[in-house]
């Protein structure tokens, strides 16, 4: 636990924007209603792969009630540069290509065209009337398929980088990598067992309850207003901006109230098509999307092989590992590939490693990060191989993890050497709680660990605090509040000011209001924004110590400043006695905190989890589930928990239901919430939550984003399970009850 | 233009309220885009996610798969008449104190729906609770602080009724 005494620090407070989220006030984008607006609908491609012969968009355009039809003819085509998101980047002409298709729809759902009418009804009827001559194309829909040499190519123009270097071969594989620690030849020479196996993995989506949805006014002094649900309010404007070829001074975005996003609401779909709308018809257009567009034109995440070869000594060490990975980032590069493999076998200290791998490109929806971008199906595959490992040399699974956990001074596999991490304190957490020893009590039933790690990231934040004379502050922030973040932000700076936290008013801001800051991705934004409010917060004492010195006629070095009350000798002002005489001394204090940090303090998360299987029908239940999580120094472990339970249930049905249903053409069968199932509350334990407390060794109080790392051990953990359950191992997900049953006809039960 | 309108005569969350709709519209688009009440939500608009829900003559329905038309003469409560003044419901107030919002998206429709439960069943245990929130997706909490939530509010309404 975190050694030094806090106030506000580790306490409970119900959040700033709590009463708008209960009473329905809170706006989200869809609840925006501007004077004059009108809406949108967009068309889609019926096919995964075609070439686009002809746009025919008059019938639309002279349909009642219609104001404005576009299609990629009216995006500007300037020359390519890589956007920068949070989790990966992106070739600016990719993202222009996603957001309307020019030439060819490389999947089903792919934008092609779009309608701005008086109303959404007469907008969709509108669209539907655009006639688009395909020429379809053989589509490439596997992975593994998508690799070969006579594989159709999704991009004529996508050329294969090997090792970070241009090859110049065209191909669906967008980048071969490696990394490599130690030598593995000889690392597999001194094991005394090796596991090798293969893991399959399929598309899963986000899941946000709130689908996309974005409104754009092109005012008639040119400038461009935006209101969206994204994660990160500048890099929607660097998008918008680049896709339209305008000056980001020229784009204001405000970002909405945003109902859930994971990773999936990073990238701009609606934008640029709204904008584009507004431009031609002069008015704000608002652009919802229908729940089958989010399933089939955003998110998912990449469904993956991956083939694992582990080995160890009798005495429980790990001598070597061995990974070839493979990829599908969908229509267009990713990346999550190199965050899988960053992460899968982070939490061990291997000397001699290898892993290739593939970012591949196939003819299904763009893919997008989810809550720790390419960890979970990595680890999946790497946490089962481990448990193998375990059960082959006779030891306990937690055990075995201790005796090769990564600890202060261990290389990743990319390379980096960690500073202080909490995995093995993680480790310890599992092993000492008492679900890991309680009685199983019935047949059928089993129990799994895993362990998860996701690196979390720094980058860049804005905040400003301005003293009010009543003796609270106004924080204003850059960081779009996805959970609960305004007040585990506004929590540093009542920590920072010896205030209440009621005391400090957090708003998020528009990019015209504040200065640049990153996404909330990453398991960011407590971190990097809360450290820059930190700053902030230090820019106000200094300020308000100067304001003393003045009053008290002493040097500024002199005033002190503790638990609120400035002191100098014997006089002594509390903070809001300060505030309150801020005119009469120089007058207003407004305090600014920007940081950039390179890097962030990564955070181990480890997963107990109870199943019961039904050997007649192959369904798992899930009876018990413990989360453990180093949080660095918790800021507010009521938000900690909720990152760790929603993360926790995420994984939870990563592992055992959802799924990307395909036909062979390439068209998602099941794009609906009643057809690709998110777990309900019948379909979760109450899930038990372990923070452990390792402090991030550069933050000012110590905190580890918390966001991510958490829904990563389930789907493997869930897998060893079953495994103790019923004596087979699935190597596929989802681990749905026909794969059950399959595996246990296999084994002969 | 299309759609002949047809006046809708309702009470919503205790006002009387007329409303003209085209009958193709659905009651969440009624609320929301002729009204002006959005705390109702779209997430589905085929009644598997639960963020529309509203109360309607005293029964839970996802107000996306009825049509504007068919609430002629109906008592309609929506999230935003359940606090009295600037008071909240304690079943608004159980969900912040227990943790229970993250996005706060589908919150609107599982305060509803507990309301309804609640009122129906004033001690539910664990596994009424699960089954009857299983209408509503929410994606950020796992459930658990949301049964908490749940929990609570019982207690603190039977204490009232008591």
């Amino acid at each position: 636990m975190s050694e030094r005494a806090y106030t506000v620090i580790g306490t409970r407070p119900i959040r700033h924007d709590g009463a708008d989220k209960v009473t329905g006030r809170a706006q989200f984008g869809a609840d925006l209603r501007l004077p004059g607006m009108v809406y949108g609908a967009v068309l889609r491609s019926p096919y995964a792969h075609a070439r686009i012969r002809r746009i025919d968009v008059s019938r639309a355009a002279s349909y009642p009630g219609v104001l404005a039809v576009v299609t990629a003819a009216d995006l500007p085509e300037g020359p390519d540069r890589l956007l920068e998101l949070v989790e990966g980047t992106l070739p600016l002409s990719y993202a222009r290509a996603n957001v309307l298709a020019r030439g060819k729809v490389l999947y089903k759902g792919h934008a092609v065209a779009a309608v701005a009418a008086l109303n959404r009804h007469l907008a969709e009827e509108a669209a539907a009337l655009i006639e688009v001559e395909y020429e379809p194309l053989p589509p490439v829909l596997d992975v593994l398929e998508a690799m070969r040499e006579d594989a159709p190519l999704v991009h004529e123009d996508l050329r294969m980088k090997e090792f970070g270097e241009p090859t110049g071969k065209p191909s669906n594989i967008g980048e071969h990598f490696r990394y490599e620690l130690g030598d593995i030849e000889q690392g597999f020479a001194e094991a005394e067992v090796i596991v090798e196996r293969e893991f399959r993995t399929v598309m899963v989506h986000q899941g946000y309850i709130e689908p996309q949805n974005a409104t754009a006014l092109w005012n008639q002094d040119g400038r461009l207003y935006v209101w969206t649900s994204t994660q990160g309010a500048f890099s929607a404007r660097e998008a918008i901006a680049w896709i339209l070829e305008l000056p980001v001074s020229q784009v204001c975005v405000t970002p909405m109230e945003v109902g859930g996003a994971f990773g999936g609401k990073i990238r701009v779909y609606l934008e640029p098509v709204a904008a584009l709308l507004s431009r031609k018809c002069g008015r704000p257009v608002k652009i919802t999307m229908p729940r089958r567009d989010v399933f089939e034109a955003t998110g998912p995440t990449p469904g993956t092989f991956i083939r694992v070869k582990m080995g160890a000594r009798r005495d429980g060490r790990i001598t070597a590992a061995q990974v070839w990975m493979a990829y599908e980032t969908g229509a267009f590069p990713s990346g999550q590939c190199g965050f899988g493999a960053t992460c899968m076998l982070a939490p061990y200290d291997i000397a001699n490693l290898r892993i290739d791998g593939y970012d591949v490109v196939v003819n299904k929806p763009s893919t997008a990060p989810y809550r720790a971008p390419g960890a979970t199906q990595a680890a999946f595959a790497a946490e089962s191989v481990v448990d193998e490992l375990a059960e082959r040399l006779g030891m306990d699974p937690i055990e075995f993890r201790l005796r090769n956990a990564a600890r202060e001074g261990t290389r990743r596999a990319d390379g980096l050497k960690y500073q202080r991490i909490g995995c093995v304190e993680v480790l310890e957490a599992i092993k000492n709680h008492p679900h890991y020893k309680a009685p199983l009590g019935g047949p059928h039933r089993g129990r799994g660990v895993a362990l998860g790690y996701w690196f979390n990231i720094g980058w860049y934040s804005s905040c400003t605090i301005a003293v009010n004379p009543d003796g609270t502050v106004n924080l204003v922030e850059g960081s779009v509040d996805l959970s609960g973040t305004r007040t585990t932000i506004a929590m540093q700076v009542a920590e920072a000011l010896g205030l209440r936290v009621d005391q400090v008013h957090p708003r998020v801001a528009d990019t015209d209001s504040i200065g640049p800051t990153a996404v909330t991705g990453g398991s960011r934004t407590t971190y990097a924004t809360g450290w820059a409010a930190w700053e902030a917060a230090q820019d106000v004492i200094r300020q308000m110590k100067a304001r003393a010195a003045l009053l008290w006629e002493v040097r500024p070095e002199e005033v002190s400043f503790e638990r609120g009350v400035f002191r100098a000798g014997d006089r002594s002002l509390s903070f809001a006695e300060l505030a309150e005489r801020l005119e009469e001394t120089g007058g207003p204090i407004v305090g600014r905190g920007t940081v950039n940090p390179g890097s962030a303090g990564g955070s181990f998360a480890g997963a107990i989890v109870d199943v019961e299987v039904d050997p007649e029908t192959g369904q798992v239940s899930v009876l018990r589930f413990t989360s453990v999580q180093d949080a660095g120094t918790a800021i507010h472990p009521g938000a900690v928990e909720g990152q760790m339970q929603g993360g926790s249930a995420q994984g939870i049905g990563w592992a055992l239901g959802e799924e990307y249903y395909w036909s062979p053409e390439g068209a998602m069968l099941n794009s609906s919430l009643l057809d690709y199932r998110e777990p309900t509350a019948l379909d979760v334990p109450p899930i038990e939550t372990v923070i452990v407390e390792v402090p991030e060794p550069n933050h000012p109080y110590g905190v580890r984003g918390v966001g991510e790392a958490n829904i990563v051990p389930p789907p493997a953990a869930i897998a060893n399970a079953i495994y103790r359950a019923v004596g087979v191992r699935l190597r596929q997900l989802p681990m749905k009850p026909s794969a059950v049953m399959e595996a246990l006809w296999a084994k002969g039960d | 233009m299309r759609g002949e309108k047809v006046r809708v005569q309702t009470t919503i969350n205790g006002q009387a309220v007329e409303f003209l709709c085209e009958p193709r519209q659905s009651l969440l688009e009624c609320l929301r885009d002729i009204v002006g009440l959005t705390g109702a939500k779209e997430g589905c608009n085929d009644g598997n996610c639960g963020a529309c829900a509203v109360i309607l003559d005293g029964r839970l329905v996802n107000s996306c798969l009825m049509l504007g038309v068919e609430a002629q003469g109906c008592q309609i409560t929506t999230i935003e008449g359940l606090a009295r003044g600037t008071e909240l419901d304690p079943i608004q107030r159980a969900f912040l104190e227990q943790g229970a919002v993250q996005c706060g998206f589908c919150t609107p429709g599982l305060i509803l729906a507990t309301k309804v439960l609640l009122e129906r069943v004033p001690e539910p245990d664990e596994s009424q609770i699960r089954r009857w929130l299983a209408n509503h997706l929410c994606r950020c909490t796992g459930y658990d602080k949301i049964v908490r939530a749940v929990k609570q509010a019982a207690a603190q309404l039977r204490g009232v009724r008591a």
